[in-house]
């Protein structure tokens, strides 16, 4: 007999979407704080439509200039914008990015520079850095782009059989129709049947399949669905230091209370149940805590979770009533002899009813990893698991705000779930370039790991999976200094120095989130494999140099 | 939701057809998404070889397709990390066609000049409009945000602003007028939020969705000296900007008048304007491409919407590249132009002869009254017998929704009803889509008018 399920998100705990049609809501919310009224304003009016204003201070409303001309605020400040958002910052396209691409830019108009180009180790993009994609998935995308090629002998039979099954679903036999929001009822029905295949044959529902604009916008919309309540009933949302910083940035845009649980370096960056306990057991006391989130293969940290591990977390959850939350983009990018990707899904089910019939789960997958690196589709799924009826309701209505989630990111997440059969007359390639991009991430993988730790005041984990390394490094105490005068981070600082002496740009520790007083950087093992020795040989340098520097 | 009831029974619907259950149709036709390929309008080939050769570079060595498409595609390959549509791009969007989008916008406004950081490519113009509300919906403040919008409005805007918590104040569009917009009526709209909530920010679509009207200059000034007047931010949806057919109706953006007024109202105004590659003759909805320009904000605050859009990594490929196509379309003496001139060409017509035809057929319908149309929708005004809205009410259904589901299944075709949108206490209305193929839109016409007849008669 299951046990009876007692949903953690049910309809009274969610927040509605729908009200009345041109509700006017009587009284004001609940809120703490009073509206500010536009104050003093320094920036200037920025580029105008005609010749540009000069830069005058802005009054609330009106001001007489001492020539007699009116002068106005704007309506929209820093002051009065939503607060939440001023907390957003994704450390992945932040300053350093930004620099980066000056630097570029500076390079391409011929200034002097101490290298000839600026690598962009920072961001987890397979195909900018040379990796090909996988030529099946091409043709057949572009068989359904411009379907007159399925006339063309040189496209073979397997691809035009797959773009034609993908044309019959889209309305008007176009990818450029609008798709259910859900995502085309096929390709769900594709997805659900790898997800059984994956997991040895534990039965996936395709309603339970929400097809996504990548997995980002999956994780964005559950935590939507989550976040509620006010001051010591605010949600709060338990989220691995180091993280990927979209959950942080997330979190803060929806004004949640993040819990942090840190890993465990010094085990490979583990999960420990002692340390999630101390961490919610803590939040307990000024939020309401009501999700789990775990990355596994992680980012930025590489970890690939052992399944007594999973299954101890899922365990927790459970003891705790918790919504687990799975990102797990890189189930297929697993390196390390020993490890094995294992998903929560799976192992939920194996640990019977009581747990398979009531943990609510939700798992994420996207088309941007794994062997395909397809970033630019923007394409991706998740899989809700034991949410209440009525909260999925809600969802449903959440991801129409979006219409649909681009349809030749669905047709490639199709082909990813589906792809070429033995006997058909893609798949011996297909297999081939498979595992070619695979053995050289799990070569680069070892590479980078060996390398990085033969270097003084640097030590790295086994990159036991994902696509980085997450090094920690030993930044001098007159470096730190020098920072923190700057307003600076450590490592952000050690890294903009690396940026303008090698053009290497990597990724602060401190986008990630880390121990106090522990530094790291996030570098991607993705450069070709020569290209990558090099890199690593500069970093050396680079740390020696400036170790010594600020000795 | 009424939408999804509608969707569903449409769904099970084709199902059945498929089941070969006998229905009095063969197909459904579905008329009741903006989305002209659904509708059976085809794709530009232009727009489709040139992505199909920059999802498959192999395309470009052999001579399948046109030079002009090759050259087109290896130039917007050029503009991609490591050569690959599948890699991330610039936040903002791939540097090229985010210049590609303000250049056009120069040339659409008469010179105006446009700046690329003001500019940011999205999933569609819905995603790009939910991070300008984000923004300026105050979720901590003791007052509710409002923001006003047109009755009738398009659905999906008023559920992103209700999601992020803001409150729709709703302004009566002048039906009798051709759908209107009258100044007096954004002011008692302003006057009705007193109390009730703070607003912040002025919704306006234009053409209209699900009215097809397009607003006058005169109309877009008076809008314009009521944002500045009153102190709000303007939301401009243009989506539907190339749809505009007819005489006297002629499309001229937000952004153009705005300029044209001059100082202090163009130094002043915030304004943020919004496009798509879903509509117009591309009708590309599903590749997801729309961008957003802000005009006169205030650069701190860009800063943060900058960081807003960078956690969406960035729009697709395929949709940046949509943009791009649509902003430069072959030109005379391309070796693609005179395909391309073609089928534009048939689809301008299509529109046209829609148009004529929906208003000849819909007003000689007893029951039936619609306003004329310039834009991409119809919104006919149904005056329904009392013993339909009697029925209606009977079933728990709107009485336009109850026609609709009819609609669908005696004649399988699929409108959607004006209650999903907002309209004035006892009036009904259906909104359809009119640009679909001329013969499509002859069959939705034949189907319409026997149902119509055979449905006032039921009711009578």
């Amino acid at each position: 007999m299951s046990a009876t399920r007692l949903q953690l998100l049910s309809h009274r705990n969610v927040p509605l979407l729908s009200r009345g049609p041109n509700e006017l809501l009587a009284g004001g919310g609940p809120r703490v704080r009073k509206l500010t009224s536009p104050t003093l304003s320094s920036s200037s009016p920025g580029r105008a439509l005609s010749s540009l204003s000069a830069t005058r201070r802005g009054l609330p409303k009106e001001k007489m200039s001492e020539n007699g001309v009116l002068s106005r605020a704007k309506v929209l400040t820093i002051d009065t914008m939503n607060p939440t958002v001023k907390k957003v910052e994704y450390a992945v396209r932040g300053p350093i990015v930004l620099r980066a691409v000056e630097l570029e830019r500076e390079l391409s108009e011929g200034m002097k520079k101490p290298f000839s180009e600026v690598i962009k180790a920072n961001i987890g993009d397979a195909h900018a850095m040379g990796q090909q994609p996988i030529t099946f998935f091409r043709q057949v995308l572009a068989l359904c782009s411009y379907p007159e090629l399925l006339n063309d002998s040189t496209f073979p039979e397997d691809a035009k059989s797959r773009a034609r099954r993908i044309l019959q679903s889209c309305g008007g036999n176009s990818m450029g129709s609008y798709t259910a929001s859900q995502g085309i009822d096929s390709v769900r029905q594709d997805v659900a049947c790898y997800i059984e295949r994956r997991d040895g044959g534990v039965p996936c529902d395709p309603d339970d399949i929400y097809l996504t604009t990548g997995a980002s916008d999956g994780i964005v919309t559950i935590l939507k669905l989550l976040v509620c309540g006010e001051g010591a009933t605010r949600t709060g949302v338990m989220i691995s230091i180091p993280q990927y910083p979209l959950y942080s940035a997330a979190l803060a845009e929806l004004g949640a209370v993040q819990i942090n649980y840190y890993l465990n370096e010094e085990k490979c960056w583990s999960m420990d149940i002692s340390e999630l306990q101390r961490a919610l057991d803590e939040a307990r006391r000024h939020c309401n805590p009501r999700a789990l989130c775990v990355i596994n293969p992680g980012n930025p940290t590489g970890q690939v979770q052992s399944r007594q591990c999973i299954e101890d977390v899922i365990r927790f959850a459970a003891n705790e009533r918790l919504l687990l939350m799975a990102d797990e983009v890189y189930q297929d990018n697993v390196y390390a002899e020993g490890c094995q990707f294992h998903s929560f899904k799976k192992v939920l089910f194996e640990m019977g009813p009581e747990y398979s019939d009531t943990v609510e789960l939700v798992s994420f997958h996207s088309t941007s990893k794994c062997y395909m690196g397809e970033c630019g589709f923007r394409g991706g799924y998740m899989e809700i698991i034991n949410m209440d009826d009525e909260v999925k309701a809600q969802l449903t209505k959440l991801v129409s705000v979006r219409l649909c989630p681009p349809v030749p990111g669905q047709a490639l997440m199709d082909l990813v779930v589906n792809p070429p059969q033995p006997g058909e007359p893609s798949h011996d390639n297909f297999i081939k370039e498979r595992t070619v991009t695979l053995s050289a991430l799990a070569e680069k993988a070892k590479l980078t790991e060996q390398v990085l730790n033969t270097i003084q005041g640097i030590s790295c984990n086994p990159v036991q999976g994902a696509m980085y390394s997450f090094p920690r490094i030993t930044i001098p105490e007159k470096a730190i200094q020098e920072a923190m005068d700057k307003g600076q981070e450590p490592d952000m600082f050690y890294c903009m120095k690396m940026l303008e002496e090698t053009g290497i740009c990597l990724v602060p520790g401190s986008g990630f989130g880390q121990t106090d007083g522990t530094y790291h950087f996030r570098m991607t093992i993705l450069p070709p494999t020569d290209k990558l020795t090099i890199l690593l040989n500069k970093v050396k340098e680079f740390h020696q140099k400036f170790t010594q520097q600020y000795s | 939701m009424k939408q999804l009831v509608l969707a569903r029974r449409a769904s099970q619907i084709k199902v059945e057809l498929t089941q070969r259950v006998r229905k009095p149709y063969k197909e459904v036709i579905d008329v009741s998404w903006g989305d002209p390929h659904k509708a059976g309008v085809k794709p530009l080939s232009f727009v489709r070889q040139v992505i199909a050769a920059c999802l498959y570079p192999q395309l470009l060595n052999s001579d399948r397709l046109p030079v002009d498409v090759r050259q087109r595609a290896q130039s917007l390959l050029k503009g991609c990390d490591g050569g690959s549509v599948g890699s991330y791009t610039a936040t903002r969007g791939i540097s090229e066609i985010v210049h590609r989008v303000s250049e056009f916008i120069t040339r659409r406004d008469g010179g105006a000049p446009s700046y690329p950081e003001n500019i940011f490519i999205s999933p569609g113009s819905q995603w790009a409009l939910r991070n300008i509300l984000n923004v300026l919906v105050n979720s901590e403040a003791s007052h509710r945000t409002g923001v006003l919008t047109p009755m009738p409005c398009y659905s999906v805007s008023l559920m992103s602003i209700r999601g992020l918590g803001a409150v729709t104040v709703p302004y009566n569009l002048r039906e009798e007028q051709g759908w209107e917009l009258q100044v007096e009526e954004l002011h008692r709209a302003l006057e009705s939020a007193k109390g009730v909530c703070d607003p912040v920010a002025l919704y306006v679509i234009n053409p209209g969705n699900p009215a097809g009207y397009v607003q006058s200059r005169k109309s877009i000034q008076e809008v314009i000296q009521f944002v500045s007047e009153k102190r709000l931010f303007l939301l401009a949806d243009e989506v539907y900007q190339d749809c505009v057919h007819g005489e006297n109706s002629e499309f001229v953006s937000y952004k153009r008048v705005l300029a044209e007024m001059g100082p202090p109202l163009s130094d002043t105004v915030e304004l943020a304007s919004f496009h798509s590659a879903s509509k117009g003759f591309l009708g590309e909805c599903g590749l997801r491409g729309g961008y957003v320009e802000l005009v006169n904000l205030d650069p701190a605050v860009k800063k943060y919407i900058y960081k807003l859009f960078s956690t969406d990594a960035c729009a697709p490929v395929l949709g940046q590249f949509a943009l791009d196509l649509m902003m430069k379309p072959p030109q005379p003496g391309d070796p693609s132009y005179p395909l391309y001139s073609v089928e534009t060409q048939h689809i301008r017509t299509a529109l046209v002869h829609n148009v004529k035809r929906v208003l000849e057929v819909v007003n000689n319908l007893p029951g039936f009254c619609c306003q004329p149309v310039k834009g991409a929708f119809v919104f006919p005004r149904l005056h329904l017998p009392p013993k339909a809205i009697q029925k209606a009410k009977e079933m728990g259904m709107q009485p336009d929704a109850f026609y609709c589901i009819r609609l669908l299944e005696e004649a399988s075709v699929i409108v959607s009803p004006g209650c999903d949108y907002g309209q004035k206490e006892g009036t009904h209305h259906i909104r359809f889509h009119i640009m679909t193929p001329e013969d499509t839109m002859e069959e939705v016409l034949r189907r319409l008018s026997s149902f119509h007849t055979q449905f006032m008669k039921d009711f009578s």
